[in-house]
C-alpha cells in the first residue's frame, strides 16, 4: 500500500470516528443511542429484588419477633408497656394469668393476645426499648406487605419465634450483650427470671456499677472469674454470669 | 377523731392563719397541715392520708418542716396552729431530703413488678417515686419474697411484696364499713397485712379497700391483668344495684365492661360503693343476656323481630280493648330509669287505659305510696331527708330496714353518724338486723307492728322521747318492711320532734317509679287519680285520661293486680323487669296470675335477661338495655336525680325501655315521645304537685296476719348478693355472698330444740319447703323467724301464702344415725 493509500484510509478512518462522535454527541438521536450503549459498560445502580434482595444496614428496625427463654417460656409478660410506648398505637396486648396447669411465661401474668397492625407502625422501634424483658425485639425482615388490611394485622402466634432448639434464649444477641456485662441499654445484665417465676439471681457477685449508669467502654466490668464460662450456659437457671439484681 | 371540718363552714373565729411556704391562708381550726398546703395548690406527697379515714401518720412520707420544731413533722396528723410557718419540700431541703429518704426506703424491700402488677400506670408510688424520689436505690441486696398472690377473699388478691403499710385498708374496714378482718400483724420489716385464719374477709364493701390501697397490694381478681389506667375508657355512671344512688365510674374496653369503681360524690356515696355495684357488671355479657326479640310459637321461644313482636303485643291489646277497658296490666320491677317510668305510667293510663299498674315486685301495704306520693310533694321535687341530714341527726329512728343488706352506702353513712357524730341509732321492729353493732336502743315489735311503736316514740318521759326531744333534727327512715301505716305514722313522728323522714326503698328503680305515678291510684308528681285538679294538670300534658279510670277505687298494689289476672280480668300483661314467678312477694299468686294470662292472654316480658318467668309464660320477649348501655336518670331515696351516660353498646338489637313503650305506642296509634329530652322536658313541666296531699289517715292496727297454731311469722329480708339476674356470671362476688340462714329467736329455738347452725325444714304455706342452717339470734322477737328473700333455691317467695305472709313452721332436720355416732 502507498504512503498515499495509506493516509487516504486513516484520514477516512478519522473523519468516521470524528463524524460518528459528533452525531453521537450533537444530534437528538445520537445522544438517545449513546445512553444505553454507555449503560452497557457501567456497574448497574439497579438492584435485582426480589430475586437477590439486598442485605440491610446492620441496625436496621425490621418487623418484629416475641422472644423465648431457653426453656421455651415466652419473655412477653402481656405489661402492655409497648403498646403504651407506641406513638401509633399499633400494639394490642391483653394481660392473662397463668396458672401452674397453664403455664405461658415465667411469673403471674402473660400476653392473653398480642397483636401489631402494620398498618399503622412506623418501625419506630419504642415500643422494643419500652419492653422491660426484652420480649419484644425487631429483625431486619422488611419483607411485611400484604394485600389487605387484615394481612398487615400480625397475631401472637406469627410474631413468636419457635421455642430454641440451642438452650439459650431469644434474641441470641443477649447472649453475648450478657456475656460483656452489659445489657442492652448500658444497664448490667440481669439473669432471668426462671421457671418458677420471678426469682433472681443473687445479687453478691454484682458490680457496684449502677443500672442505667452509661460506662465508657474501657471500663466495662469483667465477668467475674469463676462465676460463669465464657461460652455461655443455658439461660433460667439463676446462675448466669456476671449478671446481677441491682 | 373528728373529721377536718369543711371548710368554708366556720366563722371567722375558727379561723387559723399560717404561712406555708411563704404564702400566707387562713383555714378552719383543726385543719391538718396536708389540707392546707392543698389550698394552697401544694400536694404534699402521701400514702396513708385520706380524707375520709382517720389519721395515722404510717408512712411518714408526707414530711414537712415546721419552723421551731427540730424534727420534721408528718403533715397529714398534726393540725394547724396560729403563726405556724409550714416549709414544704418546694422550699426546704430537710421536708426534701426526708421525703427522697422515705421512698428509698419503701422501695428498698419493695418488688418493682410494675409491669406484672395491676397498678402500674395508675400508682401513687410511682408517681410519687418519680416526683419526689431519689432516681437511685443504694440498695443491692436480696429483696424480701413472700408467696403471691394471697386470695384475702374471692375477689381481693393481697400482694404483700408490695404493700407500703399505710393501713388504709385495715382504717378502711375498722372505721367505715366495720368489718375489721384483715389487719397488721408481725413487725418491722415482717410487718405485714393478713386475714385472720379462720375467718376469711367477707365484707360487702371489699372493693373499696382495693381502690384506696396507693400500691399494687391490693387488686381485684375481676380486673386482674385484664387492661390498664390508659386503655380503658372511663364514664362517670351511677349505679343501679340498690335505691343508695351511688356514683359510679365505669371502664371499658373494645365494648366491654372492664371494671367498675367508686365515683366520689360527696353528697351521696363520699368516695365508697359496695361490692355488688363494683363487681356485679358480668350479667351484661352472660349467656342468659337477651340479645334479639323472641316469640312463643306452639310452645317455644324463637327468635324474631321487633316489629312482628310488636305487632302481637299491639294484636293482644287491641283484642283486649274489645272486651272492655282496663284488662291489660303493666308491671315493672324497680329496674327501670325515670325516664322509663314515666313513660310506662302514660303508656298504661292513656293508650293501654288501665291502672293496674305497679312499680313493685312486693306487695307493699295499700298506705305506703298514697304516703310517700305525699313526701314526694312536700319536698317540691328536690331531695327531702338527705344523707348529710342523715349524718348530722342526733338520733336516727329505723323502722323495717336493713340497710347493710339492702341499701348498703345509707349503712356507711349511719355508720359514720354513730362513730364520728355520736348518732344515736334507734331500731324499731323485730330484730336488730346488721345495725347490731350500731344501735342504741331498740324497740321490738312484732312483725308488722312498727306503726304503732313509730307513733308512741315521741311521748313519754321515756330516754328515747327524751333524745328525740334534744336538739338537733333527728331522722326516721322507714324501710319497705314496715308494716301498713308505717309511713304515716314515721312522718307524724318527724313532725312532732322538728326531724326528716325519709322511705327507703331497696331497688334502684323503686323513687322514679313512685314519682311516676307508676302505682294504682297515683299519677305522676306526687299527684292522685282521684283528684280532679290533679287529673286535670297531667291531661294538660298528656291529653285526656280514660273516663273509666275516673273514680274507680285503686286495686291494691300488685296483689290486686295478680287476683285480678288470676280471675281472668286481664289480658295482656306487660313485665319490664319483673321476673314475678320468682320475685313477687307471693310466687303461688304469681304462678296462679302468669298461667292464667299465659293461657288465654297474653304475657310480654321486656328484661336484660332470660328470666324464669320469661321462660316459662312469656308469649313475647323483648330485650332492652342496661344503664351501662344507655343514656338515663335514677332517682335515689333521697329522691336525688342524677343521670347516667352510655358507656358500652347494648347487644345489637337490645333497645332502651323507653324506647319499646314509645314504639308500642306508635303501633297502637299513639305518638308519646320522640327522645329522652322530650320525656325529660315534660317531667320538668309537670313538676310535682304544689301542695302536697294530706297524710292518708293512719290505718287499722297493721295487718300482720298473725299466723295460726305451731306456725312462726317470717320476716322476709333481701340479702345483698343473692340469686339474682343482675348477679349472673359475677362468680367471685357471689361467692362472697353471706349465707343464707333461718333467724330463729332464743325462746322459740330452745322450745322447738333448734340448735344454732343445725338445719332445720322450713315449711310455708301450700308445702314448699327450703332447708337452711338455724342462726339463733339473741334479738329477734319471739314468734318471727328471718329469712332470705331470693337466696335459697326455691326462694322463699314460694313458702308465701297468696297475700305474701310466710308463716312458716320449723323441724331440725334428723342427723342420719351414722354420722351423729
Ligand atoms: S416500631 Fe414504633 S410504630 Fe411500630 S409498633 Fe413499635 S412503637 Fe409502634
Ligand atoms: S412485648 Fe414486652 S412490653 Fe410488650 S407486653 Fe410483652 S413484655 Fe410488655
Ligand atoms: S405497686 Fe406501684 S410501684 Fe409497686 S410494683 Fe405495682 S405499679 Fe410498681
Ligand atoms: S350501695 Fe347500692 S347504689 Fe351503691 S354501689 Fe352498692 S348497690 Fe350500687
Ligand atoms: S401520709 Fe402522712 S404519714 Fe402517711
Amino acid at each position: 500500500m502507498t504512503l498515499q493509500a495509506w493516509l487516504t484510509a486513516a484520514g477516512g478512518a478519522v473523519a468516521l470516528v470524528l463524524l460518528g462522535w459528533l452525531a453521537l454527541t450533537r444530534t437528538v438521536l445520537g445522544r438517545g443511542l449513546a445512553v444505553p450503549l454507555r449503560a452497557m459498560f457501567v456497574k448497574p445502580e439497579t438492584a435485582s429484588y426480589p430475586e437477590a434482595p439486598r442485605p440491610t444496614a446492620p441496625r436496621f428496625h425490621g418487623r418484629h419477633q416475641l422472644n423465648r427463654y431457653a426453656d421455651g417460656l415466652e419473655k412477653c409478660i402481656g405489661c402492655e408497656l409497648c403498646a403504651w410506648a407506641c406513638p401509633a398505637d399499633a400494639i394490642f396486648v391483653q394481660g392473662g394469668d397463668n396458672t401452674e396447669e397453664q403455664r405461658f411465661s415465667p411469673g403471674e401474668r402473660y400476653a392473653e393476645d398480642y397483636q401489631i397492625n402494620y398498618n399503622r407502625c412506623i418501625l419506630c422501634g419504642l415500643c422494643i426499648e419500652a419492653c422491660p424483658t426484652r420480649a419484644l425485639t425487631m429483625t431486619q425482615e422488611y419483607e411485611i406487605a400484604a394485600d389487605s388490611r387484615e394481612g398487615l394485622i400480625w397475631t401472637k402466634d406469627m410474631l413468636l419465634v419457635d421455642p430454641p432448639e440451642d438452650g439459650y434464649d431469644t434474641p441470641h444477641t443477649d447472649r453475648e450483650v450478657r456475656d460483656r456485662g452489659l445489657n442492652y441499654y448500658g444497664g448490667l445484665a440481669v439473669t432471668p427470671p426462671t421457671r418458677k417465676g420471678g426469682s433472681f439471681a443473687p445479687a453478691t457477685a454484682a458490680p457496684l456499677q449502677r443500672a442505667g449508669a452509661v460506662v465508657p467502654r474501657r471500663e466495662l466490668p469483667l465477668v467475674p472469674p469463676g462465676t460463669g464460662d465464657a461460652e455461655g450456659e443455658p439461660d433460667g437457671d439463676g446462675g448466669s454470669a456476671g449478671a446481677g439484681d441491682a | 377523731m373528728s373529721a377536718p371540718a369543711a371548710p368554708g363552714a366556720a366563722s371567722a373565729e375558727d379561723l387559723v392563719t399560717l404561712t406555708i411556704d411563704g404564702e400566707q391562708v387562713s383555714v378552719p381550726k383543726g385543719t391538718l397541715i396536708i389540707r392546707a398546703a392543698e389550698m394552697v395548690g401544694t400536694i404534699v406527697p402521701r400514702f396513708c392520708d385520706h380524707p375520709l379515714l382517720d389519721p395515722v401518720g404510717a408512712c411518714r412520707q408526707c414530711v414537712v418542716e415546721v419552723e421551731g420544731q427540730p424534727k420534721p413533722v408528718m403533715s397529714c396528723t398534726v393540725p394547724v396552729a396560729e403563726d405556724m410557718v409550714v416549709r414544704t419540700h418546694l422550699t426546704s431541703a430537710m421536708a426534701r431530703r426526708g421525703q427522697e429518704g422515705t421512698l428509698e426506703l419503701l422501695l428498698v424491700n419493695h418488688p418493682l413488678d410494675c409491669p406484672m402488677c395491676d397498678k402500674g400506670g395508675e400508682c401513687p408510688l410511682q408517681d410519687q417515686a418519680l416526683a419526689h424520689g431519689a432516681n437511685q436505690s443504694r440498695f443491692l441486696d436480696q429483696k424480701r419474697k413472700y408467696e403471691k398472690p394471697v386470695a384475702v377473699s374471692p375477689q381481693v388478691l393481697l400482694d404483700r411484696e408490695r404493700c407500703v403499710l399505710c393501713a388504709r385498708c385495715t382504717r378502711f374496714s375498722e372505721q367505715i364499713s366495720g368489718d375489721p378482718f384483715i389487719e397488721l400483724f408481725e413487725r418491722g420489716a415482717l410487718e405485714q397485712v393478713a386475714i385472720y385464719e379462720d375467718e376469711p374477709y367477707h365484707s360487702y364493701f371489699s372493693g373499696n379497700t382495693i381502690q384506696i390501697c396507693p400500691v399494687g397490694a391490693l387488686t381485684s381478681t375481676s380486673y386482674r391483668f385484664k387492661a390498664r389506667s390508659f386503655d380503658v375508657v372511663t364514664t362517670p355512671s351511677v349505679c343501679d344495684g340498690c335505691s343508695a344512688g351511688c356514683g359510679q365510674t365505669v371502664q371499658s374496653r373494645r365494648g366491654e365492661v372492664q371494671r367498675q369503681l367508686a365515683r366520689t360524690n360527696m353528697d351521696v356515696n363520699e368516695a365508697w360503693n359496695c361490692d355488688k355495684g363494683r363487681f356485679s357488671f358480668p350479667h351484661l355479657t352472660h349467656a342468659q343476656r337477651l340479645t334479639t326479640p323472641m316469640e312463643r310459637v306452639d310452645g317455644e321461644l324463637v327468635p324474631t323481630t321487633w316489629s312482628r313482636a310488636l305487632a302481637r303485643v299491639a294484636d293482644a291489646v287491641r283484642a283486649s280493648q274489645d272486651v272492655g277497658p282496663g284488662r291489660t296490666a303493666l308491671v315493672s320491677g324497680g329496674r327501670l330509669a325515670d325516664e322509663d317510668a314515666h313513660v310506662a305510667a302514660r303508656l298504661a293510663r292513656t293508650v293501654l287505659g288501665t291502672d293496674l299498674v305497679e312499680h313493685r315486685t312486693r306487695f307493699a301495704p295499700a298506705d305506703e305510696a298514697p304516703a310517700r306520693a305525699v313526701l314526694l310533694a312536700r319536698a317540691g321535687g328536690a331531695p327531702g331527708l338527705t344523707y348529710a341530714d342523715v349524718e348530722h341527726a342526733p338520733v336516727i329512728v329505723v323502722a323495717g330496714l336493713d340497710p347493710e343488706e339492702e341499701v348498703p352506702v345509707l349503712h356507711l353513712r349511719l355508720r359514720k353518724a354513730w362513730r364520728q357524730h355520736r348518732a344515736r341509732i334507734v331500731v324499731v321492729g323485730p330484730h336488730l338486723g346488721t345495725l347490731d353493732g350500731i344501735a342504741w336502743r331498740r324497740v321490738a315489735t312484732a312483725p308488722g307492728a312498727e306503726p304503732a311503736a313509730l307513733a308512741a316514740l315521741a311521748y313519754g318521759d321515756g330516754e328515747i322521747a327524751a333524745a328525740l326531744r334534744g336538739d338537733g333534727a333527728p331522722a326516721v327512715l322507714v324501710g319497705e318492711r314496715a308494716g301498713a301505716g308505717s309511713l304515716a305514722a314515721g312522718t307524724r313522728l318527724a313532725e312532732a320532734v322538728g326531724g326528716g323522714v325519709a322511705f327507703v326503698p331497696r331497688r334502684a328503680g323503686d323513687a322514679g317509679g313512685l314519682a311516676a305515678g307508676l302505682a294504682p291510684g297515683l299519677l305522676p308528681g306526687g299527684r292522685l287519680l282521684a283528684d280532679a285538679a290533679d287529673r286535670a294538670e297531667v291531661e294538660a300534658a298528656w291529653g285526656p285520661l280514660p273516663a273509666h279510670l275516673d273514680g274507680a277505687a285503686p286495686v291494691d298494689g300488685l296483689r290486686g293486680i295478680l287476683a285480678a289476672a288470676a280471675d281472668g280480668a286481664v289480658d295482656v300483661l306487660l313485665l319490664a323487669g319483673a321476673d314475678l314467678a320468682r320475685d313477687a312477694q307471693s310466687a303461688a299468686l304469681a304462678e296462679r296470675a302468669l298461667a292464667r294470662v299465659a293461657g288465654a292472654g297474653t304475657v310480654v316480658v321486656q328484661d336484660l335477661a332470660l328470666t324464669e318467668t320469661a321462660a316459662r309464660y312469656a308469649d313475647v320477649v323483648l330485650p332492652v338495655t342496661a344503664t351501662q348501655e344507655r343514656d338515663g336518670a335514677r332517682t335515689d331515696w333521697e329522691g336525688r336525680a342524677q343521670r347516667f351516660r352510655r358507656a358500652v353498646d347494648a347487644p345489637e338489637l337490645a333497645q332502651d325501655d323507653w324506647e319499646a313503650f314509645v314504639q308500642l305506642a306508635a303501633v297502637l296509634g299513639h305518638r308519646l315521645y320522640g327522645s329522652l329530652d322530650a320525656i325529660r322536658a315534660e317531667q320538668e313541666q309537670l313538676g310535682v304537685r304544689a301542695a302536697a296531699h294530706p297524710l292518708p289517715e293512719a290505718a287499722s292496727a297493721g295487718s300482720t296476719g298473725a299466723p295460726s297454731g305451731d306456725a312462726l311469722l317470717a320476716v322476709v329480708r333481701p340479702l345483698l348478693l343473692d340469686g339474682g339476674t343482675m348477679l349472673a356470671g359475677a362468680d367471685d362476688l357471689r361467692a362472697t355472698a353471706r349465707a343464707a340462714t333461718v333467724g330463729v329467736s332464743r325462746a322459740d329455738a330452745a322450745r322447738l330444740g333448734i340448735v344454732d347452725g343445725a338445719d332445720v325444714t322450713v315449711t310455708g304455706a301450700g308445702g314448699a319447703t327450703v332447708t337452711l342452717p338455724t342462726a339463733v339470734l339473741p334479738d329477734l322477737v319471739p314468734g318471727a323467724v328471718v329469712l332470705p328473700r331470693t337466696s335459697t333455691e326455691p326462694p322463699v317467695t314460694r313458702l308465701a301464702d297468696e297475700d305474701g305472709v310466710v308463716a312458716v313452721t320449723l323441724a331440725p332436720v334428723a342427723v342420719p344415725a351414722e354420722v351423729g355416732a
